[in-house]
């Protein structure tokens, strides 16, 4: 790595830490009904307007189930809406290039794509969508669902720090209050530093112009238009990722930039990372919240510059052309180069965004891996908004369980029992995604439609499978693109994997802050550290353990083993 | 009874942040663009003298003549529907067949020699299929070839690539990177057909 490189490095993590503390307060009081923040001379009016219109009663708090019936609910109304929008997008306004509906199969899975926060795209965004579905139907649930994740974490959090009661808050107050005060002002900024940067932000047709060398284009010469930054902003916010256009953030109107590549990466960890803060202060222990965000940290940087070397190794098969480094610009841009592709890749499968500003299936095969492996410890390294703390909390209770038994303590957290219950509904969780991810990707192998669409041969193929079925699961969205994942049966499975991965794990998780939120608090002189670097280093080592040991094999037989063949000189 | 209140409730509150977050929230980063970065939120297009519009800026073209410097290889030869990469494995032979023939195709071109190394974005397609930018070497290499076909001076092309080099900025984000549109728009200001 050359030393600017490493300045870059620095920089980013620098800027998260130094933002946790304003941001993770920001939100503090954003959870709060009564908080006040800096926005509220613009929003107040508008929160208000909004509890009349919807007729909410602000001061009435639900329990575990209400909860969680609320936020499946605007959801689910919110997909059915998506879905129409799609399939009648030809009657539509605002479709400058009169494009037709969606095929029904590809807009029910766009539809729960978008609306579980997965943003999974089985089309090609400047051919099959409008403006105005890319606003309604798609942008609409990048707030939405970034909302929900960070409404779902406060309710988990509600249900740590309070006692004895039974309510762990509204849910249609934090999902205004989230909307208004945290999402809609900071992506306002977002799209305002994208656009200096040359992010387009318009209504116009689709561009014809006249190419220099006429001779070498074939047909028309088109640039798609649209409003691209007020989406972008959101879709890295509120780790959404999907893309404005096919290639996603690799895409030069996209992220045109370096400076840009930097921002998109900051906005993906900004919440994520601030949600640790948030944490730490509801819980009045801050070196609690620090210590989640340094294990955070740390896995994050052993992570991303793995894939660093990994990658910069270079591809043995370019030896006999001549090719500098054997470098693999393969799915790369040459403003971003290695260091900022690999990078952007560890961020984005990290957190549950899933924008790619490269192609992560041309990596080479071991630093191709780390994406995939990233997303199958469950994406909690800061993770998505809201999903992120909600699923690193689930294995802080694991760990203190599992540690705590070790030394013959009666497990406990931050004064709470984890009893029987909680470790039940815990596994629960996490053990829906395992059975996900290795079931439905064992079915796509052994029928003929899930192999028919692979885009490459051997392990590869393998990992092409694996790593959709991870994406989806997970709900990051990101993809091996070389399966073209469009047929009935893909769309099917994919949307299934998505919904399921989302929400069959917020019941689980309501259910432990519903069982926590009623218990009193217990003191104890044998509680188990919160913090420092015994708890940094055993909840690391619990997050590594579970993630290698559920997915060590079937890595063998993808990447690892693709990459030991390609050592010995095998192309497939 | 509450959970039909709940339904009424989702669909009303779905409304109205659609209100919000799909057209008010949009229309103001739309306007707020106009004010203060026309040029960028117009798509950062090339208009000539004739009015006629080249292209945009960050978008790449596609170049096949000798007189002027080519981009990277695309997917999809730099057709703006279709953005993405080739998607194939590093351990793919089609893969390497591909590597191979544009590695024949570019040494030919650009009369380089079997000794020597050329960059691998010369070779490897890039991520959107529309990357408007090579590397410093790849355009250095191409150079002797645009002057001969130019019946330039390769010191003044050679500067001419200087010139329309990006460096770093503060020497940290990104890399060194050379816009083939900007560099061959100066290029037919500079010698213009005859």
């Amino acid at each position: 790595m050359r030393a600017s490189d490493w300045i870059e490095l620095a920089l980013f993590i620098s800027i998260l830490a130094v933002l946790n503390k304003p941001l993770g307060i920001h939100i503090y009081r954003v959870l709060d009904t009564e908080g006040k923040t800096i926005f509220d001379a613009i929003f107040k009016p508008l929160e208000n307007l909004t509890y009349k219109i919807c007729s909410i009663d602000k001061s009435k708090e639900q329990n575990w189930i209400e909860y969680a019936i609320g936020l499946l609910l605007f959801n689910f109304v919110g997909m059915l809406l998506t879905y129409f929008v799609l399939r009648m997008q030809h009657v539509l306004p605002l479709n400058p290039e009169h494009i037709g509906p969606m095929a029904p199969h590809i807009a029910f899975n766009t539809a729960i794509s978008f609306g579980t926060n997965t943003n999974w795209q089985s089309y090609i965004p400047e051919k099959e969508v409008s403006y105005f579905s890319q606003m309604v139907g798609l942008a609409f649930h990048n707030f939405t669902s970034a909302a929900t994740g960070i409404a779902l974490a406060a309710a988990f959090v509600r249900g740590i720090v309070r006692t004895e009661v039974k309510t762990i808050g509204n849910c249609w107050v934090d999902l205004t209050r989230i909307t208004y005060y945290l999402l809609l002002p900071l992506s306002l900024v977002g799209a305002l530093l994208l656009m200096s940067q040359g992010v387009p932000q318009n209504f116009h047709a689709y561009i014809r112009y006249l190419p220099l060398d006429s001779k070498a284009h074939e047909g028309a010469c088109i640039i798609p238009q649209g409003p691209i930054a007020s989406q972008e902003a959101i879709k890295l916010l509120g780790t959404n990722g999907g893309g404005f256009f096919n290639a996603n953030s690799a895409h030069p109107y996209e992220n045109p930039t370096p400076l840009s590549n930097f921002m998109e990466m900051l906005l993906i960890f900004l919440i994520p990372s601030a949600l640790t803060y948030y944490f730490g202060l509801s819980c009045k222990k801050l070196r609690h919240g620090w210590s989640i965000w340094l294990t955070m940290v740390l896995l994050f940087l052993v992570l991303s510059l793995s894939c660093y070397w990994l990658e910069h190794a270079g591809n043995p098969f370019f030896k006999p052309y001549g090719i500098e480094q054997l470098t693999n610009m393969e799915g790369k841009e040459t403003r971003f180069g290695i260091f900022e592709s690999t990078l952007f890749a560890a961020v984005t499968t990290a957190a549950s965004c899933g924008a790619v500003n490269s192609m992560h299936d041309s990596f080479l095969p071991l630093s191709g891996m780390i994406p995939l492996f990233n997303m199958s410890l469950g994406e909690i390294i800061f993770g998505g908004v809201g999903s992120g703390l909600y699923g690193m909390l689930l294995f802080v209770i694991l760990s203190v369980f599992l540690f705590g038994l070790m030394i013959g303590r009666t497990p406990g957290y931050l004064g709470k029992r984890i009893g029987a219950y909680e470790i039940k509904m815990a596994v629960l969780a996490l053990m829906i995604q395992y059975i996900l991810i290795l079931g439905m990707s064992s079915m796509a192998i052994y029928s003929s439609w899930g192999r028919a669409a692979l885009g490459n041969n051997g392990p590869h193929g393998l990992t092409e499978i694996l790593y959709a079925f991870t994406s989806t699961s997970q709900n990051n969205g990101s993809a091996f693109g070389g399966l073209s994942a469009t047929s009935i049966p893909y769309a099917i499975c994919l949307a299934l994997a998505m919904y399921f991965g989302r929400f069959f794990v917020i019941i689980p998780v309501l259910a432990i802050a519903g069982s926590l939120v009623c218990q009193k608090r217990y003191i104890s002189q044998m509680v188990f550290p919160t913090s420092g670097a015994l708890f940094v280093f055993i909840l690391g080592a619990t997050i590594f353990l579970l993630g290698a040991l559920s997915f060590f094999p079937v890595l063998t037989l993808g990447p690892i083993l693709e990459h030991l063949m390609m050592a010995r000189g095998k192309m497939f | 009874m509450k959970l039909f209140h709940s339904l009424v409730l989702s669909v009303k509150l779905t409304l109205l942040l659609l209100l919000i977050l799909s057209g008010i929230y949009p229309f103001t980063v739309y306007i707020l663009g106009k004010l203060l970065f026309p040029y960028q939120s117009g798509g950062s297009l090339i208009i000539d003298s004739k009015g006629h519009v080249r292209g945009s800026l960050l978008i790449g073209q596609n170049f096949d003549s000798p007189r002027y410097f080519h981009s990277r290889p695309s997917v999809s030869t730099y057709d703006g529907l279709n953005s993405g990469g080739s998607n194939l494995a590093p351990s793919s032979s089609d893969f390497i067949e591909r590597i191979k023939k544009r590695a024949t195709h570019y040494r030919k071109e650009n009369g380089i020699a079997s000794l020597n190394l050329i960059p691998a974005d010369a070779v490897c397609a890039s991520a959107s299929g529309l990357d408007p930018h090579i590397s410093l070497k790849n355009a250095l290499l191409q150079a002797p070839r645009v002057a001969k076909a130019r019946k330039a001076d390769l010191k003044a092309i050679e500067n001419l690539i200087l010139k329309n080099t990006q460096n770093p900025l503060a020497n940290i984000f990104g890399e060194k990177s050379v816009n083939v549109l900007k560099l061959n728009l100066e290029l037919d200001k500079e010698y213009p057909l005859p």
